[in-house]
Order: structure tokens, then sequence, then C-alpha cells
């Protein structure tokens, strides 16, 4: 495997003093690789991928950015570090035009805003077609392609989704698991969560699976998928019993 | 009734910036402001400073700006007091406000906005005394508009309402032309994915207590312009500001606009009909009428 | 020495009144996090309502309907809670922060009511001349405030035990569940504004008790008792004393109401003369730097809550 670009370890984080909701957590994202979390609701995944953004006080553990330790980051300097990162909802200001949420931003960006646009544009020609309206207006899929996009603004190297998907019809959510895919041949690293863990595992090179804070199980995607108990898991819905 | 018209939109100019600022506050920090406004009592206070300081120093700032009471000293007064004010309210946040927030404390600001209001408004007692003040003893005729029905219009008044048209005018192109009012929205919306995507919260924060502070400044002096300035000019406003932010739906800068100017009106028309020893309760069955009919206000929306 | 025995029963009374209120407060701010910015209303209305009802006939009047003493008592703290329903029903489904606006408002509107409304209010002059009672059967009046002191700390007790029952109770703790994870008691099935909105009318029910004790030991209520200047000292109580912990608001009562009477001792005995009209001035920038230093450095209390963490698993 290539090297990781993102090195997690032992990362205990939670939001009230004294109550952490992540309790020791390893985690590594591999450079130009889709990695996955799954785990039951609660388990801490949309903690884990805060406590990466900055926005949830870490009380110990490293998160080791190519070698460098970025816990403790502010979450607006995020995109300095060529992060970006996709809120599980609330994604995008609905009460502002789409491309003012684009203009916003790029607004420290050094590329020309207007140019930037315009490619996002190309790429995403749906979310052209209405830049003048709020987001707002945008319907459920459209509105997971404006985050996207704006995630995308600034070039990040690595992005944090969470759960994109979710809302999204099957073959809108398979189309937003392969456009990740895709980003990885541009030299992009995914740190997915997911609750559709099948279409996700076919879609990503390596899992984690997270529950009550703490790191459960993780392997090869295309492993887990064959692993009996990780079917079994998610098929008869029984928890992880820790060992 | 016109003239009640008048009076209204009148007090309703002072009300409006105040709400702008408190409902910039409110929505951005999630607490009810009380000492919001106290702020438009130290802006009153301190131009009555400045214009006596500009008085002493220059003797021909003295002279009055014809037809309006107000002399130059006291004009050039009204940016130092924005000023001062804005920077004030940016202190009271660093030493009060922002340690509470942070020590996790959220719910109990409320509680220290009255502490804060306690001590400012006492503070301004005990240093200029509990009597009122103007700022100009001259009397300046006003100008009959009509005389069936009889309609008058001083000067000064006419004065309230070009600033504060002006004020807003220039408010309205900063957040709809320029990336730090969009910055502002963004914060108002939804402060978390604002700083995800490159906002800096906490910077954001001081141009808001400062903005807000330089409003209510403005708003306090307006007032003292057309009223006496005394240590409770907090006391009587808090309410009706309030007020005013509700009715235009806690978050909204037009709805604020709005409010003021609909509390003010309202409150000159209530007084044609309640006693005005019942006055100081209007606002609060403004408050009543708006939760029971359109509880988000006229631009409000709903908790998220 | 029977001066200082008669000042001592007559703090202690008003002391322990005002712990009542205290108290009332802390089911609303210390146990469900229910900010009450009008505490002077609550207070006022059972006061008020306590005399109309219990009062005997003046002039033109309205009131005095001679009603039973105890029931006149619990009619004034029944208003307390139909103020408080009204209120509560219009805001409590709204983000937190307009029921601090509505209570503040409700307090203001009441006292400018009061002040105004002379045919039922007596207006500036407030209402006097009510009969407290059995005050005819005892003559001696040192006898009847040791007396009175006594019912207002078996209230006082009672209001004590019945919120630690309450607290102790599932209700109590839904309460805190409320305060602590409004979705996560949704999911238990309980509507949480109606719980809040039930905790808001007993806290209140409460301090209008204590109103109405209070205007029956002065045997007088007039606007000055229910000015914001009340709400401020009650919370101030409450917050020394440690929001959430009953005892510690007892305590808070007690240590304020003697910072309070005591400062304004000081200062009529020893500020010279000129500043005498400043010492209001002075209290109150005691009691604002009181409750903004305690938020600052010791916003628990000096009682903390005794915070029983619902942690599952471990
Ligand atoms: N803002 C918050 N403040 C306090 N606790 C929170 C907050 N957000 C989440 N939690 C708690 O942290 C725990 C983990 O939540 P998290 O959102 O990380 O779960 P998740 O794995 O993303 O679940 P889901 O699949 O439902 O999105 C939960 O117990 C939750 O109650
Ligand atoms: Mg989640």
């Amino acid at each position: 495997m290539t090297e990781d670009i993102l090195e997690i370890e032992r990362l205990t984080a939670g939001y009230v003093r004294g109550l952490p909701i992540l309790k020791d957590v390893s985690l590594k994202l591999a450079r130009e690789s889709v990695t996955v979390i799954i785990g039951p609701n609660g388990a801490g995944k949309s903690t884990l991928i805060k406590a990466i953004a900055g926005i949830v006080r870490v009380t110990s553990g490293t998160i080791m950015l190519r070698g460098k330790d970025i816990s403790g980051i502010l979450p607006h300097e995020m995109a300095k570090h060529s992060i970006a990162y996709v809120p599980q909802s609330d994604n995008v200001f609905r009460t502002l035009s789409i491309i003012k949420n684009l203009e916003l931003v790029l607004k420290n960006s050094r590329e020309s805003t207007s140019q930037r646009i315009e490619e996002l544009f190309s790429q995403f020609p749906i979310i052209r077609e209405k830049q003048k309206e709020k987001a707002g207006s945008l319907s459920g899929g459209q509105r997971q392609i404006l985050a996207v996009a704006m995630a995308l603004c600034n070039r990040p190297e690595i992005i944090l989704m969470d759960e994109p998907s979710a809302g999204l019809s099957p073959k809108a959510a398979q189309g937003v698991l392969e456009f990740a895919r895709a980003l990885t041949r541009e030299g992009v690293s995914i740190l997915l969560v997911e609750q559709n863990v099948n279409q996700a595992l076919r879609l990503s090179d390596y899992c984690y699976i997270l529950a009550e804070g703490k790191n459960q199980l993780d392997g090869m995607a295309s492993e887990l998928l064959e692993d009996p108990i990780v079917g079994q898991i998610y098929l008869g819905g029984k928890r992880v019993v820790e060992t | 009734m016109i003239q009640g018209l008048l009076d209204g939109v009148l007090v309703g100019s002072v009300l409006s910036l105040g709400a702008i600022g408190l409902t910039m506050v409110m929505h951005t920090l999630r607490f009810a402001n009380f000492s919001h406004a106290e702020l438009l009592s130290i802006g009153a206070y301190v131009a009555l400073v400045s214009d006596a300081v500009f008085s002493a120093v220059l003797q021909p700032l003295q002279n009055i700006i014809s037809p309006f009471s107000m002399t130059w000293a006291l004009a050039l007064s009204i940016p130092v007091s924005l000023i001062i004010t804005g920077l004030t309210a940016v202190a009271i946040d660093r030493f009060i406000f922002k340690r509470i927030r942070d020590n996790g404390e959220e719910l109990s600001m409320v509680f220290a906005s009255f502490g804060v209001a306690l001590i400012i408004r006492n503070l301004i007692g005990l240093v200029f005394g509990l009597k009122t003040q103007l700022y100009s003893d001259d009397i300046v005729m006003a100008i009959i508009l009509s005389t069936d029905p009889l309609l008058l219009i001083k000067p000064d008044q006419l004065l309230v309402l070009g600033i504060t048209c002006i004020i807003m005018v220039l408010l309205h192109l900063v957040l709809t032309h320029t990336t730090f009012g969009y910055s502002l929205r963004a914060v108002a919306e939804n402060p978390s994915l604002a700083q995800v995507v490159g906002v800096n919260l906490s910077k954001m924060v001081t141009m808001t207590w400062v903005i807000g502070g330089g409003l209510a400044a403005a708003a306090g002096i307006l007032y003292g312009l057309n009223n006496q300035i005394s240590p409770i000019i907090g006391k009587n406003l808090v309410l009706p500001i309030f007020a005013a932010t509700i009715v235009g739906g806690i978050g909204s800068i037009y709805g604020a606009v709005l409010g003021g100017f609909i509390v003010g009106i309202a409150s000159s028309f209530a007084l044609l009909v309640l006693p005005s020893g019942y006055s100081p309760s209007v606002p609060f069955l403004i408050i009543i009428c708006v939760l029971f009919l359109r509880p988000n206000g006229l631009f409000g929306e709903a908790r998220v | 020495m029977i001066g200082v025995i008669s000042y001592l029963v007559f703090f202690t009374t008003i002391a322990a009144i005002l712990a009542i209120a205290v108290l009332g407060l802390n089911l609303q701010w210390g146990n469900t996090g229910l900010f009450n910015g009008g505490v002077a209303a609550f207070f006022g209305a059972g006061a008020y309502a306590t005399i109309l009802l219990g009062g005997t006939p003046q002039g033109e009047h309205i009131g005095g309907f001679e009603i039973f003493y105890p029931l006149a008592l619990a009619g004034g703290a029944l208003c307390a809670g139909l103020l408080a329903w009204m209120v509560g029903l219009l805001t409590l489904k709204l983000r937190h922060d307009y029921l601090a606006i509505a209570t503040f408002g409700v307090a203001v509107a009441f006292e400018s009511f009061v002040r105004n409304t002379s045919v039922m209010t007596g207006g500036a002059l407030g209402l006097r001349g009510f009969e407290r009672p059995l005050e005819a059967l005892i003559e001696n009046p040192f006898l009847y405030n040791i007396l009175f002191l006594l019912v207002v700390v078996l209230v006082l007790a009672s209001v004590y035990v019945f919120l630690q029952k309450l607290l102790h109770a599932p209700f109590g703790r839904l309460l805190r569940a409320i305060r602590e994870d409004e979705t996560a008691a949704q999911s238990l099935g309980k509507n949480p504004s109606e719980v809040r909105l039930t905790a808001f009318i007993v806290g209140s029910v409460i301090m209008g008790l204590a109103g109405g004790l209070y205007a029956t030991f002065y045997a007088f209520i007039s606007p000055q008792d229910v000015v914001p200047t009340l709400t401020f000292q009650i919370w101030a109580m409450l917050i020394v004393g440690g929001a959430g912990n009953n005892l510690g608001a007892l305590v808070g009562t007690f240590l304020i109401w003697a910072v309070w009477t005591g400062s304004g001792w000081c200062l009529s005995k020893y500020a010279p003369v000129e500043a005498q009209i400043y010492t209001g001035t002075l209290q109150y920038i005691l009691i604002g730097a009181i409750i903004v230093s305690m938020l600052l450095w010791r916003p628990q209390g000096i009682f903390p809550e005794k915070l029983v963490i619902s942690q599952s698993g471990d």
C-alpha cells in the first residue's frame, strides 16, 4: 500500500469536558484511497470527522497530517492544510444564492474566483443552471452536489465526507460514491462515513468499523465484504461486542 | 393621527438601529443580551463628553449647523462615539461574555448580560449623576407642516431620519455587496458551517459587536437629540428594542429594521387609546401578539 | 436585647419568604434550565391577589373579598401560576431567548399595570389596611411576629420537602433529561415542552406563594415591592447558592439578603449625606458585580449541584 497521508493515533475527543465520545481511536488514510468508516448510530463517526476538522475538542492523541500533528487546528484554517469537509446535514447556506455559496468558500483563495467557479460549473452543470437561486430551493441531491462542489473549491488533498449519500435515491447515492472514487484518480484522498454499507464497501479501499466510540474492526474493504461476521452484524443488526 | 405616525417613525428609527445590532448578537451568540440597550446610553454619554471636549478645544466648533440644534462639535462626536462604543462592546465580550462561553456556560450568559447592564447603567449614574442632560440648550422652532390638522416637525427630527436612512443604506450595501457581508450572513445562518468554509468565527463575532455597538451608539445619540440624555435610557429602551427583534424575527436584520418602525409607530398610536402610564407595557403587548400570531416574527426562521 | 431579637425575627422572616421564591426559581432555572426574567411579576401577582382576595372592602376599590386567609393565599399563588401558564404557553416551544424576553416583559407590564390601575391596585400608593390573620387575637406584636416566622418557616420547609420529593421522583429525572438533551428526552415519548410548562408553572406558583406571604407580613403591597430589583436579588441568591441545589439556594438567600441589608445599612450610616441618593445605585452595582463575578469564577455556586451523569456502559 502507498504511504498514509493522515494518521490518527489513540484519539480521545468529545463535546463536554470529562465526557469523551471517542476513546483511543486510531485510523490511517492512505494517499489517494477511499477509506470508509461504518458503525451504528451514535458510534461517534461524525464526531471523529469533526475532530479531524477541528470542530470537536481533542483531549489526547494525535492527528498527523503528512507527518505533522494538526490536532486542535481551528476549523477555518482547514483549507490551509488542504482539507475539506462536507458535513452530514446543513452543509450549504440556504439563504445565500448558489454562486454566493461558492464565492464564500473561495474568498481566501489565491486563484481567480470566477475562473474556478466556471470550472466547477462545467463539472456540475446542474448547479450552473440554478446559480442565482437560493441554495435552500435546491433538491436534496442538488444540495449535496453543491456541498461537494464547495468542498472542491480550494483543491483539497483530503476530503472528509459525512454520509454524502444520506437521503439520496440509490442511483444518486451510487453516483456520489463513484464520483468520490473518481476523485482519487486526481490525487485526492477521501475519508467517508457511510450508512449504505454494501455500496460503500464495494467502492472503497479500506474500512474501519466504529462502535461506542472505539475501534472495533478494520480491514481491506473487499475482505470485509466477504467477512461473515460483518455480514451478520449488518444483516442481523447485532451490535459489536468488545472482546 | 398623522402626528402620531410621525412621532412613531422617529422613535422607530432609534429602535431599528438598536435592534439591528441586538438581533445580530442574539443570533450569532444565541443569547438574549439584556445589556445591549446600555450601549445606547454609552453612545449618548460618550458623545456628550466628546462634544464638550471638542467645544472646549476649538471654539469655532461651537457654532450651530443651522437649521439644526446640532453643533459642529457634536457632529464630529458622532463618529468618535460610534467607534468608542463599538470597541466597548468588544471589550465587554472579551472580558465577560467570551469567558463565560469558553467555560461552557452559554445558558448563563443571559444572567451575565443583566449583571453587565446593572453595572453599566449604575456606573453611568454614578459618574454623570442621575439628572437628565441635553446636548444643546438652544430651542429650535418646529416647522409647521400644516395647521389643520396641526403637524409639527423639528429640523432635528428630519436630521435623525436622514442619518438613520444613510446608516441603513450603507449597512445594506455592505451586507449585499461585500464578501464581509456574506460572511456575516453565513455566520448568522450557520456558524459552524461558516467556520468550515473558512470564515474566522471569532473575528466575525468581534465585527458583530463593533457594528452592533456602533449602531447602538448612533441610536443613543439620535435619541438624545430628540429627548433627554439620562442613565436610564437603556432601561427604558431595552424592552422596545427586544420587541422590535421579535417582531422582525430574531436573526433577521431587515426584520429588525421593520420591527423597530412597527414598534415605534404602534407605541405612538397606543398613546392615543391608553393612558400614558401604561406605555411601558406596550412593547410587551406587541410581543404577545406576535408570539400568538406569528411566533417566528415577520422574517424569522424556525429554530434549527 | 429585645430590639436585636426583634430585628433578627424580622430579618429571618423576610429571608425565609425570599427563600421560598428562590426555591421556585431553582425549579425553573436550576433543574429545568428555564430562564425567568420576571420573578418580580410572579411574586407580585401572588402578593396583590392575596391581598385583594383576603382583604376587607375599601371604598370604591375592586377587591376586598374577605376570603378565608389560607384560601386567599392559595388564590394568590394560583394567580401567579395563571400568569406563568399564559407566558409559558406562548414561548416554551420557541428558542430560549423568547422566554427570557417575554418573562422580562411580563415584569415591566405588571409593574406598569399595578402603578396605573388605581381602582384595583391602589396605584402608586399600593394596597393598605390588610387585616392579618389572627392578629386581632394575639395582642403582643412581638409574639405575633414570632408566630408568623414559624408559619413562614413551616411553609418554607414544606416547599423544600415537596421539591426534594419531586426531584427524586421520575418527574425530576425527566426535567434533568430535558435540560441536558432535549431530543433524547423526546425519544422517551415525553413531550418536552409540556414538561417544561409544568415546571415553569409550579415554580411560578411557589413564587406567588412567597409574594402572598410577603404582602401578608407587611399587611401592605405597593409597586415599589415588585420592581426589577427583586428579580435581580433572587437571581443573585440562586447563583451564589448554586443553581440546581436546593440547600445551596437557601444558604445563598440568607447570604445575599445579609449582604443587601448590610450594605444598605452601612451606606446609610457611613456614607456622606450628599452620597446618600446614590445608595441604590451602589447596591445595584454590587448585585451586578456579584452576579457577573460568580458566573466568571464560580459558575456552579457555593454548593454545586450533585451531578448525576447518566452514562450507559463502562
Ligand atoms: N453537539 C453535540 N453535543 C453533545 N453530544 C453530542 C453532540 N453531537 C453528538 N453528540 C453525541 O456524541 C455521540 C456520537 O455522535 P455522532 O454524531 O458522532 O454519531 P454518528 O456515529 O455520526 O451517528 P449517526 O449515524 O447517527 O450519524 C452520541 O452519543 C451523541 O449523542
Ligand atoms: Mg453522524
